[in-house]
């Protein structure tokens, strides 16, 4: 998807205009949300004992990424944006493993 | 406004900031200001006045506990003011100071850029600590009057508590949102502002503390203003979160509220970090020893430092799993701060020490923040833990490690930066006797603290056994003579403000940027955007930056 050009006008810090998603791929993602919103209320039915949280926050973090990539650009972002969140989202789910090791074998 | 690394600087003579013709006169010229140099004066009048207010209270409270029983106020009384004065120093003072004062003045000259990079918003960021302070101050003398849940708003207590909580929480949370702003304005400065040759590791040590500790800002405090909207929403609605009579889990508030307020100790401990590590070298007059292990450790610190918040919550019943783990975890920490310890005294020795005010600083926060440091690893410990939780170990603590680390380095960066804000040169004589007078108030306040909590002596109680009282009597007197010591180094300071020598550009000989331009520096910091050759702290070849005033 990228070529130097863009590389640099990124490097100089301008959103590269060329590389929005076309109006096909937007609602493509749209569609993808919307389904993945029917499965979590569909699966929401079902008994998956201590599986529906972990199920429901996979889901959760499938859509999420489709709107940080798509909606919020960052797939045709620079690389240091996506470290960023990679840092933010490797704490936030240390933070959510370290809670469980108390919730998990809490008497 | 332009990037710091454009050659090209315009103009307006070489005025200081503080003369400088600006869109605005008078009162508004300071309010409706963005340039980093006077917001973050803005932030010292604004942060010096709170820690006056807190410290009073203090003081108040030390009263009340020089006899057992009553001596002059009501336990309810009691109970709010150790709720404001943490509230108040935690929230007004320690987060903000070192970062929003010396790093909004300081960062940009010392990356040798002419401003944060969006100054905008780093005007909005102290409208919102303002805002923030005022509804602090609103919630005093509103609803069912002040707070009295001491400053961690524990549930379920917080929630039934008929005291005025809802309008304090809202107040941290507005707060919250200055310091989330000052993080990120800080990490896209240090990213794209910094000044030709300024590699990463030619930045400053300081400059990497506020790196570290914007990461932490950016990305623990969104977790405590959730967590404090949980709250208000729970004594609005019940929504049966936090309360356990609605089916709540009041371990999962202690949670998220530490899950912030661990590395908050870090957003406060780090740049103070920052700070000590410029003015070794500057009075040693030598090149830091391992400039890349104490950059790197204040990554490491506020990496670990996220990851071990279970540690204040050992005897609230979380599981026997989390609680190893997360002690386990706590150990891991010292060693970062170990190894700063040890690389700062490593730069001392053999070094051209001179003792100045803001060395004298240092040194007694070395002492201190040891004597703090060893003592988190007793409690850190689950046995020794189980033993002094809730005691005034704890509070010794915990004012070793904040006032002796950050606190004490505030004064330092106040006695070690002073003349390049404001242009006028203090009394030194006075200064260190201030600093000295400060030292031995501290340890007589605090170091009994540690006796008291070991023998039993429990937190926030207004009362206590008559065997605990030649300790809280010596501990009162030592309130009393630090006390003096602050009075009397403010005062030195407010008179240099008022009839001070000038300062030279470069007082002490340092060699970062800051010391390159006139004291007080010019509205764009450089006339011309300096090119960085060398490392900061390179005293064999102070003038090989090539720099020009």
């Amino acid at each position: 998807m990228e070529n130097n050009h863009h590389t640099e006008e990124q490097n100089d810090g301008h959103i590269a205009e060329a590389h929005h998603p076309s109006y096909g791929i937007n609602i493509l993602v749209w569609i993808g949300l919307l389904s993945l919103t029917a499965i979590t209320v569909a699966v929401a039915g079902i008994n998956l004992g201590s599986l529906a949280l972990t199920v429901a926050l996979v889901i959760a973090l499938v859509k999420s990424m489709f709107v940080i990539n798509f909606f919020m650009h960052l797939k045709f972002d620079n690389k240091v944006f996506k470290i960023f969140l990679g840092i933010c989202m490797i704490t936030f789910i240390v933070v959510m493993i370290l809670t469980f090791f108390d919730l998990t074998f809490r008497i | 406004m332009a990037n710091g690394t454009i050659a090209a600087v315009p103009q307006t003579a070489e005025v200081n900031f503080y003369n400088v013709r600006t869109k605005h006169k008078g009162i508004l010229s300071w309010l409706l200001t963005i340039d980093h140099k006077r917001i973050g004066i803005m932030y010292l009048f604004a942060v010096v006045f709170f820690f006056l207010v807190a410290m009073t209270i203090g003081v108040f409270m030390r009263l009340e506990m020089l006899t057992p029983g009553e001596t002059f106020m009501k336990p309810q009384t009691y109970n709010s003011l150790f709720t404001l004065h943490g509230v108040i120093m935690i929230f007004l003072f320690i987060i903000p100071a070192v970062p929003a004062v010396f790093g909004n003045f300081f960062l940009p000259i010392q990356l040798g850029a002419q401003d944060v990079q969006f100054p905008k918003l780093n005007l909005l960021s102290w409208y919102l600590y303002v805002i923030g302070a005022v509804l602090a101050l609103t919630s005093l003398f509103s609803g069912g009057g002040i707070m009295d849940t001491g400053w961690t708003f524990y549930v379920p207590y917080s929630i039934r508590t008929t005291t005025n909580v809802s309008l304090s929480v809202f107040a941290a949370f507005v707060l919250g949102f200055a310091t989330i702003l000052t993080g990120l304005n800080f990490i896209t400065t240090i990213h794209r502002l910094r000044c030709p040759g300024m590699t990463w590791f030619r930045m400053p040590l300081f400059a990497w503390a506020l790196y570290a500790t914007s990461w932490i800002q950016v990305l623990a405090t969104p977790v405590i203003g959730i967590t404090l909207i949980l709250i208000i929403l729970e004594r609005a609605f019940g929504i049966g979160i936090f309360d356990p009579a609605l089916g709540g889990d009041p371990l999962l508030y202690q949670h998220m509220f530490w899950i912030y307020s661990h590395p908050a100790v870090y957003i406060m401990i780090l740049p103070a970090m920052g700070v000590v590590s410029e003015i070794i070298p500057t009075f040693s007059k030598k090149t830091i020893f391992g400039y890349v292990p104490i950059a790197i450790s204040s990554l490491a610190i506020a990496l670990v430092g996220y990851l071990v918040w279970g540690h204040h919550m050992f005897s609230s019943g979380i599981s026997d799993t989390s609680r190893v783990i997360f002690s386990l975890l706590t150990f891991f920490v010292a060693l970062p701060s170990g190894i700063k310890i040890f690389n700062w005294v490593a730069t001392l020795y053999k070094g051209s020490i001179e003792v100045t005010a803001p060395m004298l600083y240092v040194l007694l926060f070395i002492f201190i923040f040891s004597i703090g440091g060893l003592t988190g690893l007793v409690l850190g410990a689950l046995n020794t833990d189980l033993h002094l939780t809730d005691t005034y170990f704890v509070v010794a603590h915990f004012h070793y490690v904040m006032f002796g680390g950050m606190g004490i380095i505030f004064f330092a960066a106040l006695h070690y930066w002073f003349p390049k804000m404001f242009g006028k040169m203090y009394n030194e004589k006075v200064a260190k006797t201030a600093a000295v007078w400060i030292g031995i108030g501290f340890n007589m306040l605090y170091f009994p603290m540690f006796i008291m909590g070991y023998l039993g002596m429990p937190r926030r109680y207004y009362d206590y056994l008559p065997e605990f009282q030649k300790y809280h009597v010596f501990a009162t007197v030592g309130s009393w003579v630090l006390v003096s010591g602050i009075i009397i180094m403010y005062i030195n300071l407010a008179i240099a403000l008022k009839r001070g020598k000038k300062a030279p550009d470069n007082p002490w000989g340092g060699t970062t940027l800051e010391w390159k331009t006139s004291s007080p520096p010019i509205m764009e910091n450089f006339k011309e955007i300096p090119t960085v050759t060398t490392g900061p702290y390179d005293h064999s070849i102070t003038e090989s930056q090539e720099v020009k005033k």
